[in-house]
Parts: structure tokens; sequence; C-alpha cells
């Protein structure tokens, strides 16, 4: 009696110590698999400067690094071929200074404006409302801005040809409003009440308050903003690709047409290079002169956006 | 006690008229700016439907492209945006809820989980068309998976990950930690507490996210252009059920494709007028869908920012 007792116990608790390490082992497996998934991310990342810079090494190989930075001109498909990578950097500048002449007054209003003004209702109402435009799809954007907004200029610009980088640039403009205006309302809410209690016991109005405490209080954020909004522009694709016209033109003339680097990337793509030729690495190239410039502006917004969450 | 003298009175008066008046010229601006917004937006849109409208019926969607705009249709582009999706919902799902998971629930704060997040941080901020690049050097060339369905629907899972991590993290961090608590005080595992608790609540968050990565997904165009979407495409692709055995194939996986984004690119580049109103219209279906989408994940995340209380 006693003796199957024991045999019993003795069995429950080799069953109980099986079950322990069964389920030990189901929990490293479960927790090894989801960090494989986390590292992914790490993946994507070396697989992308792998891919970049293996192409670009063949491509430098051919082309040195001297001449791409400063020739005059972009004409990689042609016999004489020409790689200057200023044409087409000239192109990326101009329609993102006009986007972000756009973006940058009015995505800083509307977040003052929504951010200190509105009542909760009209937040309520507004914040989805962007939240949708910022949805459109960027071909709708290329679209609308080659058939509605180029037209509507021309009205006002007799000459101004059907391609251009100001019809572009505007209606990119418009796209990146959200993202600024998202980010900067978000570093101001996060200024504490009590910066603005002690402005209005001075007897500041609201403006004031806005304008001389919440917004250098919140100053880090909103140059994030600015930066990402900065650096969306320049990796903006199907907007220039539709309606800035795909020829490179070293120009820094809104009215005329020319080619961004993400407009020639597109551009090869859709055409048929045979895998391997000079003219496929010359994209690869171009794309790592892009990666790097909008590297440069993600690591220096993350670290300013950083820096303003410390402080509160 | 000393009242102020008159003349000091009304300047007083006239700076705080001054003021105000800033002041209102500050929220006339801050509305007009949310205006312009607005009128753009329905510029858009009345131009889309102005020029397009009158395509939009049921041959357009039932038909293939073809060289004559007025018997050309979307039924490829739409099939094949669907099923892109379909892989990239299947391979973006599981990878950054996983992800998510991991980094709230499970990273130590080590080198490793600096570098992941810093990973995923840099992620969010590369152009589209890097991911093509990306794609075209490593999926197409590398792997040798061709232009197909299964490339394009791994780049934009790719391009889509930051978004999905991001949002489950939002949403696991909105839980309380004395769930957890409570859970692993009954003797319940990691993982139990994470499938069992963590997960079921966090759900209409992460589902959220998803929505709001798939649409921005499947307006993506540049990924797609650069790896070499076909344009014209007058066929679909193989039916994955078949009526003899193994009954279910994988072939469509790596079939050729069109996408909306692409079959709109297309007609915008064609000079003639009315490849222009077959584009107004194809745009149209697919703001539709985008902002359908967008919509969801809005009115998802209002009623359940109405319906948690802890």
């Amino acid at each position: 009696m006693s003796s199957t007792a024991a045999a019993n116990t003795a069995e429950s608790a080799g069953n109980r110590m099986r079950y322990r390490a069964n389920r030990h082992v189901k929990e490293r497996v479960i927790e090894l698999v989801l960090m494989l998934s986390a590292l992914v991310a790490v993946f994507t990342t070396l697989g992308i400067v792998y891919v970049l810079v293996k192409e670009s090494l063949v491509f430098f190989r051919a082309v040195p690094l001297w001449d791409f930075l400063s020739d005059s001109q972009w004409t990689p498909l042609f016999t004489d071929a020409h790689f200057g990578i200023g044409v087409l950097l000239s192109g990326t500048l101009t329609s993102s200074a006009i986007a972000l002449a756009v973006a940058i007054p009015l995505g800083t209003v509307i977040a003052v404006y929504l951010s200190e003004f509105a009542s909760d209702r009209v937040r309520e109402i507004w914040k989805p409302v962007l939240e949708l435009l910022a949805g459109v799809p960027t071909i709708v954007f290329g679209y609308f801005a080659l058939f509605f907004v180029t037209p509507l200029l021309q009205r006002f610009i007799p000459g101004l040809p059907g391609f251009n980088l100001l019809s572009a640039g505007l209606v990119m403009g418009v796209m990146i409003v959200p993202y600024i205006s998202s980010i900067s309302e978000d570093a101001m809410r996060a200024v504490p009440m009590a910066l603005r209690e002690g402005s209005y016991a001075m007897g500041a109005t609201r403006l004031q308050t806005a304008l001389r405490v919440v917004v250098p209080a919140a100053f880090s954020g909103i140059a994030a903003a600015y930066i990402l909004g900065i650096s969306r522009a320049v990796g903006e694709t199907m907007i220039v690709a539709v309606a800035a016209g795909m020829q490179p033109n070293l120009t820094l003339d809104p009215t005329q047409p020319a080619a961004t680097i993400t407009a020639y990337i597109v551009q090869v793509a859709k055409g048929d290079l045979p895998h391997g030729s000079l003219g496929y690495q010359t994209i690869f190239a171009a794309g790592l002169t892009l990666f790097m410039v909008t590297l440069i502006f993600n690591l220096l917004g993350f670290w300013l956006r950083r820096r303003y969450r410390e402080v509160y | 006690m000393k009242t102020l003298t008159a003349p000091v009175r009304e300047q007083m008066r006239a700076s705080i008229a001054a003021q105000k008046r800033r002041e209102l010229l500050f929220s006339a601006m801050g509305f007009a700016a949310l205006f312009l917004m607005f009128v753009t937006f329905v510029a858009l849109f009345i131009d889309m439907i102005g020029s397009g409208f009158d395509r939009l019926n049921l041959d357009f969607f039932t038909h293939f492209a073809s060289r004559r705009a007025e018997q050309a249709g979307i039924l490829a582009a739409w099939v094949g945006s669907f099923t892109v999706m379909l892989v990239t919902a299947f391979v973006a799902v599981p990878i950054g809820v996983g992800a998510g998971i991991y980094l709230e629930e499970y990273a130590p704060a080590n080198k490793l989980t600096a570098i992941i997040e810093i990973n995923i941080n840099n992620l969010a901020g590369v152009p589209s068309i890097v991911y093509g690049l990306l794609a075209l050097g490593m999926f197409v060339h590398t792997l040798g998976l061709g232009a197909s369905v299964l490339t394009a629907g791994l780049t934009l899972a790719l391009l889509i990950l930051p978004i999905v991590i991001v949002s489950t993290r939002e949403a696991i961090r909105s839980i309380p930690g004395m769930i957890r608590e409570a859970a692993y005080a009954l003797g319940a595992t990691r993982w139990q507490v994470v499938r069992h608790h963590v997960l079921p609540y966090s759900l209409p968050g992460i589902l959220t996210g998803v929505i709001i990565g798939l649409s921005r997904a499947i307006g993506e165009t540049a990924p797609i252009v650069t790896i070499g979407a076909v344009t014209f495409i007058a066929f679909l692709p193989e039916s994955p059920i078949s009526g003899s055995p193994p009954f279910v194939s994988f072939d469509w996986l790596m079939s050729p494709f069109t996408a909306m984004p692409i079959q709109i690119f297309n007609w915008t580049s064609r000079p003639e007028a009315a490849f222009q109103q077959n584009a107004s219209a194809a745009a149209l279906v697919l703001v539709a869908m985008t902002l359908m989408m967008n919509a969801l994940a809005i009115w998802l995340r209002f009623r359940l920012r109405r319906n948690l209380k802890w």
C-alpha cells in the first residue's frame, strides 16, 4: 500500500519534471523565433547596404568617384557617357526646396493651431482628415500634379512646360504637410501645462504663449519633424517621376523639367537594361547616394527627437 | 493707491486690442491653412471624379488592359494588387508582430536590442525606392525569384514591417503591468502570459497598424516599378485551387504581375486623353481602397480608445 503510494509520487514527480523540462524547451524555442523576427530589421538594413555597395563598387571601378561628383552632365545611356550625379541632385534639391517652402510654414501653422488654439472637437475632426490625406498614394498625387496643378499654373505662368519641378514640388509639399504637422503637434502637446500656466499668469496671450513659450520648449521635436520632412521630400519618387519629366537637367529653375535621383531610377528600371551593364549599375550608385543623404537626415531627426523626449 | 492716468490707460487698452487682433489673425491663418489642405483634397477628388467617373462600370473591372482606351480595364491590376497584398500580409504580420512582442516582452536591455531599435527607426525613414533596389539586387537576381508576385509581396512586406512593429509595440505597451503580474502569480510562463493575455488584449491596436501598413503598401509604386513589374498583362495568375490533385497550387506566387499603381503610372505616361481618363478612373478606385482601409483603422482606434478602461 505504502509502496504503491511511493511509486505513484515518484511517477508523478517524474511527470512533473518532464513537463517542466518540456515547458522550458518550448519557452526557449519561442523566444528564439521571436528574436529572429526582430532581427529581420537588422538583416534588411544589412541587405540594403550590401546590395547598394556591391553594385556601386562595380560602377565606381568604371567611373572614378571624382567624375561622379564633379561632372556637369548625366548621360549614362549615350555612347559618350557622362556620370555627374550633381545633375540629378539639382533636380532633387529644387523639387525638395519647393516642397519644404510649402510644407514647413503650413505644417507649423497647422500644428500650432491644433495644439494651442483649436477646441478638442475641432482637433478630433481635423486630425483624422489630415491622416486620410497622408494616406493618399503618391502615384495619385503625381497624377494630380500633372493633370490638375500644372494646367492651373500654366494659366498664371505662360510658357510653363507640361513637365516642371514647380508643380511636382508644390504637390509634394501638400503631401508632406500632415507628417510635419502631426510630429510637431505631438512635440508641442508634450510641453508641460505648467509652462503655459506660468506664461498666462504673467498676462501673456495665447499667441504669445504659443510662439514664445511652447514652440521654443518643443523646438527639438519641431526640428525633428522638419528633418523627417526633408528626408521624405528627397526620397519621394512617383510625384516627380510623373510630373517633373525625366530628362536630366542641371538647373535650379523650378519652371524647368528635370529628373531627380529617384525619377532616374524609375526610368531605368522601367526600361529593360541587361543585368550587369553599366547602365544597370548606375541606379545602384544613384540609390546609394539617396540612401546616404536620407540616412544622415534620419539620424539627425531621431537624435533630436530623443533629446526632446528626455527633457520632460 | 495711485490710479492710472488717462493716457497710460489708453495706451494699455490699445496694446491689449493689438494683441487680440494678432491672436485673431493667427487663428484665421491656422484655419486658412487647414482649409487649404481640405480644398486640395476636394480638388483632387472632384478632378478624378470629373474625368474618370464615366469609365467606372463593370467592364472596367472585368477587362484586361488594352491598346484601345475604351476597352481597357483593370482586371489584371486589381487581381495583381490583391495577390501581392496577400503575400505581404502573410509575411509582414507574423514577423512584425513577433518582433513587436520580442522587443516589448522579452528583449533584455543590451547592445543587440539597441541595435535592433535603431535599425527599425532607420528603416522607417528609408525611401521606398531603396527597398525596390534591395529587391532588384537580392530577390530578383541573387535569389532568382524574378519580377513575380512573391518578390513584390516580400518587398512590400519589408517596407511596412516598421509600421507593424511600431504599432504592435504601442498596443502592447498600453496593457498595464498588473495583468502580467496576475498571470505570473498563477504560474503562467512568459509565452502563456503573451499568448493568453498580452496578445488578445492588444489585438485591436495591432490590427489598426496592420491595416495602415497594408493601405500604404497597396499604394506604393516605386519599389514595384523598380523590380520590373510588367505594365501590360492580359492574363491572370494561375488559380490557387484546381480540380485535379494536388488541388492546391502555388504557381501564382511566381507569376508575373501588374498592380493598380503600376497601371495608373502606365496610363498617366500615355499622351492620349482617353488613357488619361482611364488613369483617373483607376486612381479613383485606388484612392477609394486606401481611404476605406484608413478610415477603418481610424474608426477601430477611436472605438478602442472609448472602450478601453483598465
